[in-house]
Formats: structure tokens, C-alpha cells, sequence
């Protein structure tokens, strides 16, 4: 995010006049009103705000926000962004972007833009599936997946989204789901974050992969299997009769009951999203045996790129002149004199 | 360079008086040959010679000892006439080593100088360059004049006082090599002096060291020219236009005219680069001038590196991206995504041998069709070809201007030659060149409403900065509608863009063609661009002086070309197309113009030489003429893939 006047606007503000053209029941709905919603509680200046894509169903998204938008190539809108922030720093980027696109095609970018730590909001919609070329699995595919390019079944093992992200450097990593009326406090705190903030967002591919979240997001029995985690808060679910435990002998995470709410007894860890080996742990922890670790999972600034960037040509620069004149007459010269040679 | 166009019927010089002498050194490329070429041109470029220089590396930074593809040759040619080539075959040869003097020996003029280093003619460096016997005594040196002595024992005796050891005593070598040099050609040993000063500032002992071999060196010259082969030759500076004067290579005058484009146009310049041989020199000559308003960006890819580019572009600064062949192939795609979104864009090619990986050190101008068709669908961009390193100034400022004035990006072609090669500058003065600050598009263009893509009468749609109240809109890589820029694929509005972007770039203003050297009609005109440049030159301007009706055009714009071309080429009989490639832009002007264009190729990695191209051109008279003899064959070994091909 950037630090600008807010300005006050409405839902209605952010709408274009553009025909959606996702999907009926698709899950970028949901997203789009998600982030809708969430802008004016920012305070955001539409002319100040560039929503940057790739390609996929998901980068159709900046056609869709009355703000500037980038809709570019296939797997680059990191590259892009980190140009539009080098060139402009006070613009607030949004970068949208999906599991083909951020993680097959544009991985390298993804893990440079994390790396350097670019400020700007990247929505990673994951629906583990190609949409938009009809159907083919896709590197955050389940193994086994079939498809029309799998027709027997995915083999390879399934990149993991946060896991990457954060491997790469990242110093925010948030998650949260389409339908999820948690969205927009993940989406806040990641506009709040000073950096690349990395959020993965579960999307339902209503056509080629449907309802393949419903083991977590699915309204009933989601108490049961969310994990919401919130700074300085004990990391509590199914209604605080379970929590996350360290398990000290094997240095891994595991569940443990909480007895009459007692989840101090039960030495449940209190969330600090400074913490990195505990994000560590969080981005790697298995669904199934565990809960989906949902909301902040990690969040701890750092300077950002492009402000070393101005800092370093500000430094480098002071006391130079930028005389074009002089710099053309850099080096060893000399000087012709009608014509007789006179070196100098 | 050409600071003072001479008499086109002047003669070639005769070899007691020269008018120009052709220089090479050739060591292991741990030897610094590219640091004494680079001093020595600076000496040559001091006493007022007009000259160019070739340098010639191997790909392998640091390749074994002694090898013969280890081999680093410097070449310089300098004369006291206008000099447009780094000159055909040395008159000196300076070899270090046994490697050295095989990989150029054949290179050299028949009569002419080779110095060599016994010290390095030992039992396992002969093997290494595949000698059976020692080529300094076996008699196989006979037609060349040849003066062999031990330098690397020289040098150690003259850095013994300094206290160095064995190895670094020997680093001085190039030194000494140098100063002999400077003797032969009666230069000033002050500036090198100042200079080694300045770069061993940190250890003046070596400094010490270095200067004491430069001048043993050059005090051997006044002892040996007594007895045997050495001896001094004075060239006449060149009658040259008055003003301040340097030398620059042409990865240098893309840096400084990339800088002085952007000024002109009143924009911050963003230059988003990744590592290539030989571009990579750009980036760092960029790297360093952050406070003329350069942001440099080394990308993670070639693809991130435009991609940032066309960000910069898109955020309202000039966004430049730079590569060599293979590079420009991955950054494709993008250059689509500039064409459709309609930003200014300056990519810079340094051209190399291709395909593939191909020879990234050597030079080629085979990557033409790719500047010119190589995007998917319709995606006209226009394309300038430098011709020299001073040329290349000029070009990148030009590039700048169409890329922001019509909205496009703008391919820019050097080639590795021109990126390492040195030659004479008469400094411009920022003064004198016109200004033409931007302007971004502040409210809506069309009363209530905001069209992103209404054109102006150049055809370019207006440059809006995300930032500015009021403007909010999308643009994108599908295609869009024309005027508002929504999406849209319907059939009439897609051929109306494409149509919109081909004569946006086919009308751009570009000077009419001139024709450098000739009659603007006749037997024969010989068509060059890029860095072909020189060698053209020359071999025309001695085939005018034998007589024969040949004129040479040289074309900066390959697309859109210069309007008047067409009626221009078919103003002659015969067209001829050198290219270092196998006949590219002889293929673009066949299909603009229905001109028989005859193709002249070759693809060694090596620039042209004069004397193939005067014997191309002399073939061509003869056979077009039905004449008997006068006719010069080709050397084969020296030109492995020219052929002059006949109507």
C-alpha cells in the first residue's frame, strides 16, 4: 500500500461499465465484490490505483475495477508491476494473478517480485486448474487429477502456493477464500503491509474443477476445519475445543484438544506473524490431518525495492551535476584547431 | 568514421609512404591485448589519425593457457586519411605466443611485420598451438618479415627493480609490447604514463612497474632499429572538421544517446536490462548515470527485463530494454504487448552470430528478419540500423523520438562489432539538438468522455499516466475497440486496428534516401546497412577511382523505409546487398520494391573486408560486362563464405 490521502468512494465507485465475462457461480464473483468492498474501506484514490494481471480467467479482473489496469502477457504482470513501481513508487499496485499463471508460466517472476519485495498486493486465485484454455490440470493440481491433457490422471507432485511464496522471501503471506466474508480483512491487512504482500485465495473453477475447496470451505462444518489466524491470538478452531501445538520432540505442529477452553493447559500457540519458522510450519501444514491455516500468515516488513532503488539514486546522485554537455566530453579527448592537429 | 570526406578518386596507399597502417595485437586473452589496443587507439586517436579498431575475444572469459581458442586479438587501422573499416590485413602483427601468431598469421600482408615473443615459443606452448616445428625457425615465415626476440625476458629485466614476482612481472608484457609500438609510430609516452598512474593508484609500485616496461619497450625500438626489419613510420594527422574530439564505442553512444534522447524529450529514462554478450556493456555504462535520471533494472530474464520496460513505459518514463539475438527472441512476445498497447519503447539489439547460443562474440547481421517480421500476428514496429559507433549516437536519439512521438516501441540494431569497436567522436553540443518535451494527455479527450485510443494525425493514441484524476481506463494485450480501447473482437473492428497500427508505422516521417558515394543512377549501386558501413565505403570509393560506375546507398530506416528507395534502386542496372548474413535485407527490398537485388553474404563471424567487396564489385563489372581478365579472385582462406553471386 501507500501512505495517500483517503479518499471516500462507494462500492459503486469501483464498478466499470464492462459485461463481466466469467462464468455463472464463478468464484472470481465473489473475489471481485471481496475487493469491491474492500478498496473504499482503504481509503483508495482510484486514479492512484493500477490493478496489473497476467493471462487466465483471473487476470480478466482489471477490466472489471474503475481504476487503471494492466491487462498484460502470460506470466509477466510481476515483471511489469515492478516496472510501474520503479517508475511511479507512489502508485498502489495490485497485482492479480492465478495458479498457471503465477506459479507455471511466470513462477520465476513470481519468486523475483517476492524476493526483492516490490510494494504491492498480489492475489494469487487459485482454482488448481486451467480455466481459460478449457480444463487442463495445473502445477497446484492434486495429484491423481484428471484432465483433458491427465485423462489418466495428474503424476506430477502439486506446487504449494504459500510455501513458495514465502520460500521466496516473501514477507507477507495471507490466505483466504473466495466466498470467505473474511476476505477483505486479509486483503486489508495485506494493503497495510509495507512490501510485496502475498495472498493466496481459493477459487472455485465451477466448470473444470468444482467444488474441489468444499473439504474446508464449504459452510457446513467449516468451523471444523478453518484454522483463522490472528496476531497475539491462540490458534484455536472447531469452536476452541481444538488448537495448534508445537510438538517439541519432533519439531512440527500437531493438534491438540483444549479442555473447558483451557488452551494455555493445552499449550496452544499464540500467533505472532513475525514469527518466521512458525510461518514456516503454517504454509506447510498438510489440510486433512490438519485445519486450513486461513487469514495472516505472515507479516513482517522489511524496506521495500523500489524505495532502496529512490534511496540509492538519491545518494549516488547528490553533488552531480547532470550536465549533458560535460558527460558527451567525458574521457580522454582533444581538440582539432582548424587544420592542425593540437592534442591535448 | 568519416570526420572529413577525402577525394573519392584517391588512390590506395602505397606502402613506403602509408596513408593508413593496420595494427593487430594477439596474445592469450589473460595477455591484455584489449587493454593495449584500447591505449594505443587512445595514442593514435591523440596524434590526430583518424582510425577504427576491431576487437576480437574469445566467448571463454579466462580459456586454458595457450590454446589457440584462447586467443584475444585487438586490430586497429589508422591513417592520415579518412578511415571507415578497422582495415583488412595487419602490416604489423604483434603475437605473443605461438597461439596468437597461428589463429592471425594468415591475416597478415605479404611483406609485413611480425613481432614475436620467443620467451613463449616453448615445447609445450608449440603443442598446444599444434606446431610440429617452431615456426621462427623453420623458414615458414619467409614471405613476411619477422622479428623475433624474447620479450618476456625483456620485461623481467626491466621490472626488476620493483621487487614483482615471476608472474606479475610478466603482466607487464603488454606494457612493453605497447611501448615498442609507440616507438614505431613516434608517440608520446606521457599520456599512457598519467594513465597507468592513474589506474594502479591503489599500488604505485605496479604502476612503477608497468611504466618501466612501456619505456623498455620503447627504448628497445631505438636500439633495434639499427639492425633488422623495425623501423619508425610517421602518418600525417587527418585534416578534420575543428572541435572537441574523442573516441567511443558503440556501446557507449547507446548509453549516451539513450541519455540525451530522454532529455530531449523531457522523460525520465528506465533501462530494463539482463546480461548478454555483447549488450551487457550498455547496462553498465547506464548503471552509472543515475543522475541524469536513469533508473537501471537487471531483470531476472530477458522477458523481465522488457516487461519492466513496458511498465516504466505504461507508469509515463521512457522504458528501454537491451539484449543480443537469443535475448531479443525471448522478449518477443512483449514486443506484441507494446505494438497492442500502443507505449513507447526502445529495444536495442546488439547483434551476434546466431541461431541458438551461436557466436556470442563475434559479429553478424542475421538477426534483420527478426527485427523486422519476428512477432506473432501483424505487428509492424520500425527498425534503425546503425552503421558505426559514432552513428549509433544519433540512431538512439532518433529511436527515442519515433518511440514517444508515435507511440511504438522501436528496434534499434547494432551489431558486436560496432558495440566494441572504437572510433573518433567529434563531441555534439546538447545545444544544437531539438527539443521536444511530451506531453502525457491531462483530462478527457473527447468532451465527457475519455478515448484512449483516438488517434492524433500521426496515427498515435494519447500517453496517459496512471496517476492523473479522472483518466481511469484498461488496456491490455486482446484486441481492442478502436477509439475507446475496450475489449473487442469483432471482425470489422479488428481489421480497422490493424490497419490503424500498419500505417502508423508506414507512415512515419523518415528523411528521403540519400546515396553516399556515386551518381544517383548507373551500372551498379551497392546497398549496405549497419556496420557494413565502412567496408562498403571504401571498396566503392576504390572501384570509382579504377573507373567503374558504382554508387553506394547505405539505409539507417529498414522499416518503414525511406519513401523515395524504391525509385532510387531502380534508378540502376544491378543492385548488390552485402550483408553478414545470408541475404536478409537483398529478400525485405526484393519484396518492397520488385528490385532484382543480388545478394554478397558472408556469415564467419568476421566484418567485411575491402578488398573481397572491391573484388565482388570488380567480378560484377566483369561479368556484366562480358569483360576479359581484371577480375580479382577471393582469397579462400581468408574469405570461407563470400561469394559474389552473378545475374
Amino acid at each position: 500500500m501507500n501512505d495517500m490521502t483517503p479518499i471516500e468512494t462507494t462500492l459503486k465507485d469501483w464498478e466499470t461499465d464492462q459485461e463481466v465475462r466469467w462464468c455463472p457461480g464463478c468464484g472470481d464473483y465473489a473475489i471481485l465484490k471481496a475487493v469491491q468492498r474492500t478498496l473504499p474501506q482503504l481509503g483508495a484514490d482510484p486514479a492512484k490505483t493500477v490493478f496489473i494481471s497476467g493471462i487466465g480467467c483471473s487476470s480478466r479482473f482489471p477490466y472489471y475495477i474503475e481504476s487503471y489496469g494492466f491487462h498484460t502477457i502470460h506470466g509477466r504482470a510481476p515483471a511489469v508491476a515492478t516496472g510501474v513501481k520503479l517508475a511511479n513508487p507512489d502508485l498502489d499496485v495490485w497485482l492479480v494473478t492465478g495458479d498457471g499463471d503465477g506459479l507455471s508460466i511466470g513462477g520465476n517472476h513470481l519468486m523475483h517480485v517476492l524476493r526483492r519485495n516490490v510494494n504491492m498486493q498480489i492475489m494469487l486465485f487459485n482454482n488448481e486448474i486451467y480455466g481459460l484454455t478449457k480444463g487442463q490440470y495445473s502445477p497446484t493440481s492434486r495429484e491423481g487429477t484428471q484432465s483433458p491433457s491427465t485423462p489418466y490422471g495428474s503424476i506430477d507432485h502439486p506446487a504449494r502456493p504459500a510455501a513458495f511464496a514465502l520460500g521466496s522471501g516473501a514477507r507477507f503471506v495471507g490466505r483466504g477464500f473466495d466466498v470467505s466474508k473474511k476476505l477483505p480483512d486479509v486483503l486489508k491487512a495485506a494493503h497495510a503491509h509495507q512490501g510485496a504482500a502475498f495472498v493466496e485465495i481459493f477459487q472455485n473453477c465451477i466448470v473444470y474443477n468444482k467444488d474441489v475447496f468444499d473439504a474446508f470451505a464449504a459452510p457446513k462444518g467449516a468451523e471444523d476445519r478453518q484454522l483463522w489466524l490472528e496476531h497475539g491470538e491462540p490458534m484455536l478452531f472447531a469452536g476452541g475445543t481444538q488448537g495448534i501445538a508445537l510438538d517439541r520432540a519432533k519439531l512440527q505442529l500437531k493438534v491438540v484438544d483444549v479442555v473447558d477452553g483451557d488452551w494455555q493447559a493445552a499449550d496452544v500457540i499464540v500467533h505472532d506473524t513475525t514469527n518466521r519458522s512458525i510461518a514456516h510450519m503454517l504454509v506447510e501444514m498438510p489440510f486433512g490431518p490438519f485445519p486450513m491455516a486461513l487469514g495472516v500468515l505472515y507479516d513482517d516488513p522489511r524496506p521495500t525495492f523500489e524505495a532502496a532503488v529512490m534511496e540509492e539514486k538519491a545518494r549516488v546522485s547528490e553533488g552531480k551535476e547532470a550536465n549533458l554537455a560535460k558527460l558527451l566530453a567525458k574521457g580522454q579527448t582533444w581538440t582539432v584547431d582548424g587544420t592542425a592537429q593540437d592534442p591535448v | 568514421m568519416a570526420t572529413h570526406a577525402l577525394d573519392s578518386t584517391q588512390t590506395a596507399p602505397a606502402s613506403d609512404n602509408p596513408e593508413a597502417v593496420v595494427v593487430r595485437f594477439a596474445g592469450d586473452s589473460g595477455d591484455g591485448m584489449q587493454l593495449t589496443g584500447g591505449q594505443f587507439t587512445l595514442s593514435t586517436a591523440l596524434a590526430g589519425n583518424d582510425l577504427a579498431t576491431f576487437p576480437d575475444f574469445p566467448a571463454e572469459i579466462r580459456a586454458p593457457q595457450g590454446t589457440l581458442f584462447g586467443v584475444s586479438a585487438f586490430q586497429i587501422n589508422f591513417g592520415s586519411r579518412e578511415i571507415n573499416t578497422a582495415g583488412d590485413a595487419p602490416d604489423v602483427l604483434v603475437a605473443m605466443n605461438p597461439a596468437a601468431l597461428k589463429t592471425n598469421l594468415d591475416a597478415v600482408k605479404p611483406g609485413g611485420l611480425i613481432i614475436a615473443d620467443t620467451g613463449e615459443f616453448t615445447k609445450r606452448n608449440l603443442d598446444k598451438a599444434k606446431y610440429d616445428a617452431n615456426p621462427l625457425e623453420d623458414g615458414s615465415l619467409a614471405k613476411w618479415d619477422v622479428l623475433a626476440f624474447d620479450i618476456s625476458a625483456q620485461t623481467i629485466e626491466a621490472v626488476k627493480p620493483f621487487g614483482l614476482g615471476n608472474k606479475d612481472a610478466l603482466r607487464c608484457k603488454n606494457m612493453w609490447t605497447l611501448g615498442l609500438a609507440m616507438w614505431m609510430f613516434g608517440r608520446p609516452r606521457k599520456p599512457i604514463h598519467d594513465w597507468l598512474r592513474q589506474k594502479f593508484a591503489k599500488a604505485p609500485e605496479l604502476a612503477e612497474a608497468n611504466i618501466a616496461a612501456l619505456d623498455a619497450g620503447h627504448a628497445y625500438g631505438e636500439t633495434a632499429e639499427l639492425s633488422g626489419p623495425l623501423k619508425q613510420l610517421h602518418l600525417d594527422p587527418v585534416p578534420t572538421e575543428p572541435g572537441l574530439y574523442r573516441t567511443i564505442t558503440g556501446a557507449e553512444a547507446v548509453a549516451l544517446g539513450l541519455v540525451a534522447g530522454a532529455q530531449l524529450l523531457e522523460l525520465p529514462l528506465f533501462f530494463g536490462g539482463y546480461p548478454i554478450t555483447p549488450a551487457s556493456a550498455i547496462l553498465h555504462h547506464l548503471a552509472r548515470l543515475k543522475e541524469f535520471g536513469v533508473t537501471t533494472f537487471q531483470a531476472e530474464d530477458e522477458i523481465a527485463a522488457i516487461c519492466s520496460a513496458i511498465g516504466a513505459s505504461y507508469a509515463g518514463q521512457l522504458g528501454v530494454t537491451s539484449s543480443s539475438g537469443p535475448g531479443i527472441a525471448l522478449k518477443g512476445e512483449a514486443m506484441g504487448l507494446a505494438i497492442m498497447t500502443e507505449l513507447p519503447l526502445v529495444i536495442v539489439n546488439s547483434q551476434r552470430g546466431g541461431p541458438s547460443t551461436g557466436l556470442p562474440t563475434k559479429t553478424e547481421q542475421s538477426d534483420l528478419y527478426q527485427a523486422v517480421y519476428g512477432r506473432n500476428g501483424d505487428a509492424p514496429m520500425p527498425v534503425i540500423a546503425a552503421r558505426s559507433p559514432a552513428d549509433v549516437f544519433e540512431c538512439a536519439i532518433e529511436a527515442c523520438r519515433i518511440a514517444v512521438q508515435y507511440m511504438t516501441p522501436v528496434m534499434l540494431l547494432t551489431d558486436g562489432y560496432i558495440a566494441n569497436a572504437a572510433e573518433p567522436w567529434k563531441v555534439p553540443d546538447p545545444a544544437t539538438f531539438e527539443r521536444a518535451p511530451v506531453r502525457f494527455l491531462e483530462q478527457k479527450n473527447a468532451g465527457d468522455e475519455l478515448l484512449p485510443y483516438k488517434r492524433d494525425p500521426k496515427g498515435a493514441r494519447p500517453w496517459i499516466k496512471p496517476g492523473t484524476p479522472g483518466l481511469m481506463h484498461r488496456i491490455g494485450g486482446i484486441e481492442k475497440a478502436v477509439d475507446t480501447g475496450h475489449i473487442d473482437y469483432s471482425p470489422g473492428n479488428h481489421q480497422a486496428m490493424t490497419d490503424a497500427r500498419k500505417n502508423k508505422v508506414e507512415d512515419i516521417e523518415i528523411a528521403d534516401q540519400d546515396v553516399c558515394l556515386g551518381d544517383t543512377s548507373g551500372k551498379l549501386v551497392v546497398v549496405g546497412w549497419g556496420s557494413t558501413f565502412g567496408p562498403i565505403h571504401q571498396a566503392v570509393r576504390r572501384s570509382r577511382a579504377k573507373g567503374l560506375d558504382v554508387s553506394h546507398v547505405h539505409v539507417r530506416h529498414i522499416w518503414p523505409m525511406p519513401g523515395n528507395l524504391g525509385d532510387l534502386l531502380r534508378g540502376f542496372d544491378n543492385v548488390l546487398v552485402p550483408e553478414m548474413n545470408t541475404g536478409q535485407f537483398k529478400t525485405v527490398l526484393r519484396d518492397q520494391y520488385l528490385v532484382d537485388a543480388q545478394p554478397l553474404t558472408k556469415t564467419s563471424g568476421q566484418p567485411f573486408q575491402i578488398a573481397e567487396l572491391e573484388a565482388a564489385i570488380a567480378k560484377y563489372f566483369d561479368d556484366i560486362e562480358g569483360n576479359e581478365g581484371g577480375e580479382i579472385e577471393p582469397n579462400e582462406q581468408q574469405l570461407p563464405s563470400v561469394k559474389a553471386v552473378n545475374p
